[in-house]
């Protein structure tokens, strides 16, 4: 797109010319396409089918096909808390998703646990096993901030590129798209997190 | 209902060589409670179960509590009755130690609704219930070690982030950094 | 899977001459579209028919009862908010009616006139809810669960008005209630009761005489009273099954007997009784709402004698239980003097209520399993805890 300039394109749509790369086209029919996996955890999921129904109407965005199955899915909100005993399948169905995928961590207990941070089966949030895209904080989120959310997303997926440097991770054959599940340990989960990516945020001082 | 005195009476009356005993409860609201020798435990359930007066067939709340300063774990078990419309009754049952003899025997062939309640006792405090027809872990995984609601359980330490760490929780965060450190 | 079971089965089938079945594990869930959420049950299937169905529990295992033990008694409150997610005014009401038993404190009569008004708006919601649901089981996709939301949101504006939270009220305290109602709330409350009488006969008009849904709800699950009676079922359930057990009568806790409402009785303790008494004990709530707006006096909201921060209840335990729209909540709680309880127990009914699931399943196809699990009205915040 750089041999016209944005205001260019902008007057021969007013003229009636539609100009366009493959790329932008692409990616608008992505991201006004996403489909979420069907899959509640805890109270957030109520938040999200509410979010999916008549008051809230998630189909304005073109996200209100829910599927079962993630074979089908481009998109799994981790609407709740995810426990050490839930975890291993979370990843499990994130795995099963294909590419490209994304993910929103949908509430408190997603991201880092919430209110129910110290329990002994709550995961400390769910971006220690699988990457999130979105963070959406409130519990619950109200399911505005859910469509607020997934408009992120949708510019998200709208900024991405295809060629080039910096194109999207899932055009990389070396780039992960499975994660290690963990399995059950004695005590914990074997292993806690998954180190290669997360690791705790490190607070910079000042001095 | 009668009161859990009068019941005390008969109960040693039909059970004469069982040892019941009366635990006084601090909250006016609330009546005493009766605790049960194990080894005649199903024996004074059926009673209660069955007594034409009582007919306690609502075991509605069962239990564990955790007291390491005393030394024992106990299970508490609320009986009401769905035919006569009254109740509480409070028994307790309580093993002899924490670690080696913590078997109690299992109320859930008398009332089926102690089952599942039962099994998370056995995963929650580790009360090993002889008679239940299932007793597995119920809410934990099947490889799990611990007993997380007893009192001295230590979780596991992943308090490496805390971003308003407070009281046990800054204290647990500073344990695991001067370990790793 | 048991080979040597399937192997001496073929060779019966191959000696009649017929075909034969091999049995076929299934494990339903965590992650399944009718399972309401994270729950597993292990499925062992003879053709379509279920031989063994074992319930799998904690996959929301979230320790609300070990983080109790280490917070103040007020700050438990918010945390029973999330126990049963789709009603939280009656968890909360729960709670406090133990806490209040513990430090003999009493609400005064206009915060136990908006405690009736936000438990039965509750009970709508959840039987609302769980009609929908059910219908979207038995493969009603969409419809039904739409015109059930549509009203729960009408209801929620009113929770959101008065506490500020959709979902998640934490609105009762201890001797009270939180705030006094904003102005024109009862108004509010009257609007949507009459909406809510015409919504009911349109719901009915769509669910309760179509044949779909009675075909696949009639004499599917059926639970006899002894059983339902010795295996703890509470709540509509039991009712169903035609025990008439309703703890606003029973124990007649708040201000509920002076509510002269009708307890909703079935008689086969099939899927479809279960349906139909929820919808008939909104229809009775909403007899209650209209007598407690019309009742409702003006005063204080709080007990005099009541600390709002916190309470140091002395030694000793408690028991008190409510009438969830799911059966009977109950807190045992025991107090040692410290700001915090030594142990908080929760009685789950939902949880309580899947004791028998495998009993009622057995014999059944896979589908009827999905109607009798919607029947039951599960919350898995509330099962798992």
């Amino acid at each position: 797109m750089s041999v016209l300039s944005d205001s260019l394109i902008e007057d021969l749509k007013k003229q009636g010319v539609l100009v366009t790369s493959i790329e932008a086209l692409y990616n608008w029919g992505r991201s006004n396409s996403v489909w979420p996996l069907q899959f509640g955890l805890a109270c957030c999921a109520i938040e999200m089918i509410a979010a999916s129904m008549a008051r809230f109407d998630l189909s304005r965005f073109g996200s209100e096909v829910f599927r079962p199955s993630p074979r089908q899915a481009d998109l799994m909100i981790v609407s709740g808390t995810v426990t050490k005993k839930m975890a291993p399948q979370v990843v499990r169905l994130f795995n099963q998703m294909p590419d490209p995928k994304y993910v929103i961590a949908m509430g408190a207990c997603a991201i880092s646990g919430g209110p129910f941070k110290q329990g002994y089966n709550v995961l400390k949030g769910v971006d220690r096993f699988i990457p999130v895209d979105i963070y959406i904080p409130g519990c619950p989120p109200r399911p505005e901030a859910l469509l607020h959310g997934l408009m992120e997303l949708q510019k998200k997926i709208r900024a991405q590129k295809l060629t080039g440097e910096n194109r999207a991770k899932y055009f990389d054959a070396a780039q992960p798209g499975e994660y290690p599940i963990p399995s059950f340990g004695e005590h914990d989960l074997e292993p806690s997190k998954n180190a290669a990516l997360w690791s705790p945020a490190q607070v910079a001082r000042k001095d | 209902m009668e009161t859990p005195e009068n019941i005390l009476a008969r109960l040693q009356a039909a059970f004469p060589s069982a040892k019941i005993e009366l635990l006084p409860n601090g909250c006016p609201s609330q009546p005493p409670s009766l605790l049960l020798d194990p080894a005649f435990a199903c024996e004074i359930a059926t009673f209660l179960k069955n007594d034409a007066a009582l007919r306690l067939d609502h075991a509605t709340n069962v239990t564990g509590v955790d007291w390491p300063k005393e030394g024992y774990i106990e299970a508490v078990y609320h009986l009401f009755s769905m035919e006569k419309k009254h109740g509480p009754l409070i028994i307790r049952l309580r093993t002899a130690n924490r670690d080696t003899a913590v078997v109690l025997p299992s109320l859930t062939p008398v009332w089926r609704s102690a089952d599942l309640q039962e099994r998370e006792i056995f995963d929650l405090f580790g009360i090993k219930f002889e008679g239940h027809p299932d007793l597995r872990r119920i809410l934990m995984w099947d490889g799990f070690k611990d007993h997380p609601m007893r009192k001295d359980y230590v979780a596991p330490d992943d308090f490496e982030y805390e971003p308003t760490a407070h009281d046990d929780v800054l204290e647990r965060a500073q344990q695991h950094f001067s370990k790793n450190a | 899977m048991d080979t040597s079971f399937s192997s001496q089965k073929e060779i019966d089938a191959r000696e009649r001459g017929g075909l034969g079945t091999e049995r076929l594990e299934v494990a339903f869930g965590p992650h399944h579209p009718s399972t309401h959420g994270v729950f597993r049950m292990d499925v062992v299937l003879e053709g379509e028919k279920i031989v063994s169905l074992k319930p799998v529990f904690g996959y929301l295992h979230r320790n609300h009862e070990k983080i109790g033990e280490s917070v103040s008694y007020l700050g438990i409150i918010p945390y029973t908010d999330r126990l049963d997610y789709l009603c939280s005014p009656t968890s909360n009401w729960g709670f406090v009616l133990a806490c209040e038993k513990l430090a003999g404190l009493e609400a005064p009569e206009r915060a136990q006139y908006i405690r009736v008004i936000l438990a039965e708006l509750t009970r709508l919601v959840n039987h609302t809810c769980l009609a929908g649901f059910l219908a979207q089981d038995l493969g009603a996709m969409g419809t039904p669960l739409m015109y059930a939301f549509r009203e729960r949101e009408n209801i929620l504006d009113l929770f959101e008005s008065l506490t500020g939270a959709r979902m998640m009220v934490n609105y009762f305290r201890f001797g009270g209630c939180r705030c006094d109602l904003p102005e024109g709330w009862l108004q509010g409350v009257s609007r949507v009761l009459d909406a809510y009488s015409k919504f009911l006969d349109e719901f009915e008009a769509l669910l309760t005489g179509n044949e779909i849904l009675l075909q696949r709800t009639q004499g599917v699950g059926v639970l006899k009273a002894d059983l339902a009676i010795n295996a703890g079922i509470t709540g509509p359930c039991l009712r169903a099954s035609g025990v008439n057990y309703d703890l606003r009568k029973v124990d007649a806790y708040g201000i509920y007997s002076r509510f002269p409402f009708r307890v909703p009785i079935g008689e086969h303790g099939d899927c479809f009784d279960r349906y139909m008494v929820r919808i008939l004990e909104m229809r009775e709530s909403i007899g209650i709402l209209r007598q407690a707006v019309r009742e409702i006096p003006a005063g204080p909201i709080m007990d005099a004698k009541a600390k709002t921060r916190s309470i140091r209840p002395k030694a000793g335990e408690v028991y008190g239980r409510i009438e969830s729209p799911k059966g009977e909540l109950g807190f045992y709680l025991i107090a040692d003097g410290s700001p915090s309880p030594y142990r908080y127990r929760i009685r789950p009914p939902s949880f309580i209520n899947l004791t028998v699931l495998e009993e009622m399943c057995l014999g059944l196809t896979v589908a009827d399993a999905v109607a009798i699990l919607g029947s039951i009205d599960i919350v898995l915040g509330e099962v798992d805890r």
